[in-house]
């Protein structure tokens, strides 16, 4: 009796596939979960990445090619030669090899910054929101004090109360996160809110989940793109901190950042001097990268807001029509 | 099996308006059994309190006063940590009770290996595939891998039905199961559900607003108006003969094709204004009961 | 696929007020779909036509399409929609120009969407936002006028014209839905086209609606063109029921001929659906077969 029953079952899935091809529905190629993660592949985000991953190259390979960046001449501020393709500062010392340091001094500081902010603005944003209650209330009280802290004034403050001898890139790092991740967290305890009351999250709750992995796997995947968002920009805002810091003289001590290199360049006067190969370099760099990152960001924006991609298809196809229609007039 | 007895329900939610917290009071005194091989179904309109008792029910909300009890058939009442194994619940929106991450294997394994019912991922890979065979979701091997958004909505109902079964659940809540499903596809989930309700002897709690699917898909209908129970009896009397006025009111909205173009002429609705939730009529001893407000403890 | 099928009645026997011929929208995607084909009627004054069918059928783009509202990727790639005003004649709605539609819409043919009730805006009084309407569309009215009409408008879709000042959140969600009907008809309209307007309400509020919905008909012999997925609905309160399926009418034809004699196997399933209320339970229900071939 059941195998009849499921045996025609059967037919009748069969024949409903049948009518589905017919009907020519396509049905979308698989996808895997992370795959719909990723962003497409648009000219700016190819721009972005070639950026950022030309930046990091230069900051992790370029310091082990170039000159002894220390290393001090009595060739003070020649421009660029082909001894030294950047030229060299008041004291003689090779740009080129300095830049390259720096680079990698400004991407150490971005990235430690970067996961530390995110850590700290997923633990306040999302850990204190699904538990609720008292814990949502202080998490949230404490974020938002942090968020009303005025970020530089305070980074300066503490910079300058640690002695320039303990005011290590750790130091200043942790000083950058903990002024960063405020804003994060409040965007990631919105998100969080909307997800933690829709139901598939409480259908995983009457499943019997524990908590931990309610958060780990059934929350978290969906905030993937908000994280990365987050991570890109803190890396961003680090950089820029990190280089205002070092570029008021507060940043850590015997370190090599871009900031550093623009502090030594406007101590020595490389503006009214006119020597451009000094300090354009090291802000272009900052520049560059920023945008780079940018440019990345808003592609991860597409992912959680799906509207922002289907305008821009729209966009294409609104245009592709257009060509082919203008096309139908020109053959008649 | 297992059976469910409420007793005497109460849920407040505190309101603030503007700075005073007031309470609410969602769900007043409600009281029924969920017996094995028995469908109630919970009949009222938004804010009702239906909803409230089924999430109360699935543990998703605590009380504020009143018991529930799950027991098994020797009378043994089910431990606290496999209450879960044993109620399981259906939600409304298919389209939100699946994670658009995970694939749909993952929802259905998930529980079984919780509730360690199946042991070793090749154990649990069969069964889910068994779940998926016995919800009609055929082939079963294709749409373990599929994810949600490739699914219709009623075949994601199915999924989340196969979902709240797999841990051999004797007790399920179905909120709303089918209103947000195309009509065509509704009767086809209900049936369903029906059958696994035979094959498994289940006990059902089916929520909802539409009169007609509850007449026929249940045995015992519960009217709830404001979080009281206001009409309560066998499907076919509180729907053929019904005697308290917001049960008739219920019933007149309800469309019916048998009253070809006559929504103009209403016939004498009953006013809502003069709505009396404090009592109910009960069609198993066809009495008027008063429904006294409990103070919770 | 356009043939008359003996099923398929267009023409309505009261004078027409629209009348749509051959219509079929297109969505310019990589793979063009075809989401309306070739679908024709006529609307006659002051009949309710119901548009019947499931999600995805392209009832909606259809309703667009009528109102010229589709964004693209949409296209109408073929037909026409001729609307027979009172005073002015034919107008050709496909042809009108962008200014000429603007000012046609709202006032000849307006339109109530399926979340209406939800487009008010939150920090605009009731009366501003019906106001407004009057301002953009009658600008020779005075204020007092405009006062007047807009509290009429009120009235006569069952809200007390006292809440004039309100503000949408004072009201509740079936009180908006009026006031957005409201809205649709403070311009007397000729023709309403309303999406699935009911929708999200209560049973009884819902009722309610429909029921003034029919009055306001009564008095003011506009036409409706009623969508919804909702067929027993549709039975009540239409004149001539339209079935569309997959972009396609497949029927059109008196409610109660639809009723009693369907011709398509779609009508049929689809009236096949409901579980009569008061009716024998039918087989359908609890015998156990469970056909999964519905979904398509």
């Amino acid at each position: 009796m059941t195998n009849l029953r499921q045996s025609t079952v059967r037919e009748k899935a069969d024949s409903t596939k049948q009518m589905a091809l017919a009907i020519g529905s396509a049905k979308p190629p698989r996808r895997s979960a992370l795959r719909m993660m990723l962003p497409t592949l648009t000219p700016w985000l190819v721009v972005g990445l070639v950026l950022i991953v030309g930046i990091t190259l230069f900051g992790v390979l370029g310091p082990l090619f170039v000159m002894d960046p220390t290393t001090i001449r009595d060739i003070g501020l020649r421009g660029p030669s082909s001894e030294h393709i950047l030229g060299t500062t008041q004291t003689g010392q090779d740009v080129f090899a300095q830049l390259a340091y720096a680079t990698r001094g400004s991407l150490e500081i971005g990235l430690i910054v970067g996961v530390l902010a995110t850590i700290f603005s997923a633990l306040f944003g999302i850990l204190g929101t699904y538990i609720g209650g008292f814990a949502d209330e202080t998490f949230s009280l404490i974020s938002n004090v942090f968020l009303v802290i005025p970020g530089l004034p305070l980074v300066i403050v503490i910079s300058g109360f640690v002695p320039p001898a303990a005011r290590g890139l750790w130091t200043i790092a942790v000083v950058l996160a903990i002024t960063s991740w405020a804003g994060a967290a409040r965007v990631l305890r919105a998100q969080t809110l909307s997800i933690r009351s829709r139901d598939y999250v409480a259908a995983s709750r009457v499943a019997g989940e524990r908590a931990w992995r309610v958060i780990a796997v059934e929350i978290l995947p969906n905030l993937l793109p908000v994280l990365a968002s987050q991570f890109v920009f803190a890396v961003i805002a680090a950089i820029l901190g990190e280089a205002g810091l070092s570029f008021l003289g507060l940043g850590a001590s015997n370190s090599s950042t871009l900031g550093t290199m623009l502090f030594y360049a406007q101590n020595g006067f490389a503006l009214p001097l006119g020597a451009w190969w000094w300090f354009v370099p090291p802000g272009l760099i900052i520049a560059l990268f920023g945008m780079g990152l940018s440019l990345v960001n808003f592609s991860i924006d597409e992912i959680i807001n799906p509207k922002l991609k289907n305008v821009r298809l729209h966009r294409k196809r609104a245009r592709a029509v257009a060509r082919r229609l203008r096309a139908g007039k020109d053959d008649r | 099996m297992t059976s469910i007895h409420v007793e005497n329900l109460v849920k407040d939610f505190s309101v603030r308006k503007g700075i005073v917290r007031r309470k609410f009071r969602a769900v007043d005194n409600v009281s029924f059994d969920l017996l094995p091989g028995r469908t109630i179904a919970l009949v009222g309109e938004s804010g009702s309190g239906k909803s409230t008792i089924a999430r109360i029910l699935a543990r998703l909300d605590s009380p504020t006063s009143g018991t529930i009890a799950a027991t098994l058939d020797d009378g043994a009442t089910v431990p606290n940590r496999l209450y879960r194994r044993h109620v399981q619940m259906v939600f409304q929106d298919p389209f939100a009770s699946l994670n658009p991450f995970h694939s749909i294997e993952h929802h259905i394994a998930r529980p079984l290996s919780i509730h360690r019912v199946t042991k070793g991922s090749a154990a649990t890979a069969s069964r889910v595939l068994e779940m998926l065979d016995r919800v009609n979701l055929e082939p079963p091997e294709e749409f373990a891998q599929r994810r949600p958004h490739e699914l219709s909505g009623g075949q994601r109902q199915r999924v989340a039905i196969a979902r709240a079964l797999a841990p051999g659940a004797g007790v399920v809540i179905a909120d709303e199961p089918v209103s947000m499903l195309d009509v065509s596809i509704r009767l086809g989930v209900l049936n369903l559900l029906g059958r696994l309700q035979r094959e498994d002897n289940l006990a059902v709690l089916y929520i909802t607003h539409d009169l007609a699917t509850a007449r026929h898909f249940s045995d015992e209908i519960l009217v709830l108006y404001k979080g009281r129970v206001v009409e309560r009896g066998p499907s076919d009397d509180v729907i053929l003969d019904p005697h308290h006025d917001y049960t008739r009111l219920l019933a007149l909205a309800a469309p019916d094709p048998e009253k070809l173009g006559k929504v103009v002429s209403s016939e004498a609705a009953p006013d809502r204004s003069t709505l009396d939730n404090t009592v109910c009529f009960n069609h198993f001893t066809g009495e008027w009961e008063e429904s006294e407000a409990r103070v919770p403890a | 696929m356009t043939d008359t099928l003996a099923n398929i009645h267009v023409e309505t026997d009261r004078r027409t007020v629209l009348s749509v011929r051959d219509i079929s929208v297109v969505y310019e995607v990589d793979q063009p779909v075809e989401a309306v084909k070739h679908a024709s009627f006529d609307l006659g004054e002051g009949e309710v036509l119901g548009l019947a069918g499931e999600s995805g059928c392209g009832k909606t783009t259809l309703a667009y399409a009528i109102n010229r509202l589709h964004r693209p990727p949409a296209r109408i790639s073929t037909g026409s929609v001729i609307f027979a005003d009172r005073d002015a004649g034919d107008i050709d709605l496909l042809e009108l120009g962008d200014e000429d539609m603007r000012s046609f819409r709202w006032s000849k043919l307006s339109m109530v969407f399926q979340g209406a009730m939800n487009a008010l805006n939150p920090v605009i009084s009731i009366r501003a936002q019906l106001e407004d309407v009057l301002t953009t569309h009658r600008p020779g009215l005075s204020r007092g006028e405009r006062r007047q009409r807009a509290a009429d408008a009120l009235a006569r879709v069952g809200v007390d014209p006292e809440r004039l000042n309100a503000y949408p959140h004072e009201f509740s969600g079936g009180m908006r839905q009026r006031v957005m009907i409201a809205m649709a008809m403070i311009l007397e309209p000729q023709v309403m086209i309303m999406d699935e307007p009911t929708t999200a309400l209560d049973v009884v509020v819902q009722r309610d609606i429909l029921r003034e919905i029919l009055r306001l008909r009564d008095e003011l012999g506009f036409a409706v063109i009623f969508i919804t997925h909702d067929l027993p609905l549709l039975l009540e309160v239409s004149d001539r029921i339209a079935v569309m399926l997959q972009g396609e009418i497949v029927e059109l034809e008196r409610a109660d001929t639809l009723y009693r004699h369907a011709q398509h196997p779609y009508t049929r399933k689809l009236l096949g659906s409901f579980p009569s209320l008061s009716g024998s339970r039918g087989a359908f229900i609890r015998t156990g077969i469970d056909d999964p071939e519905e979904e398509l």
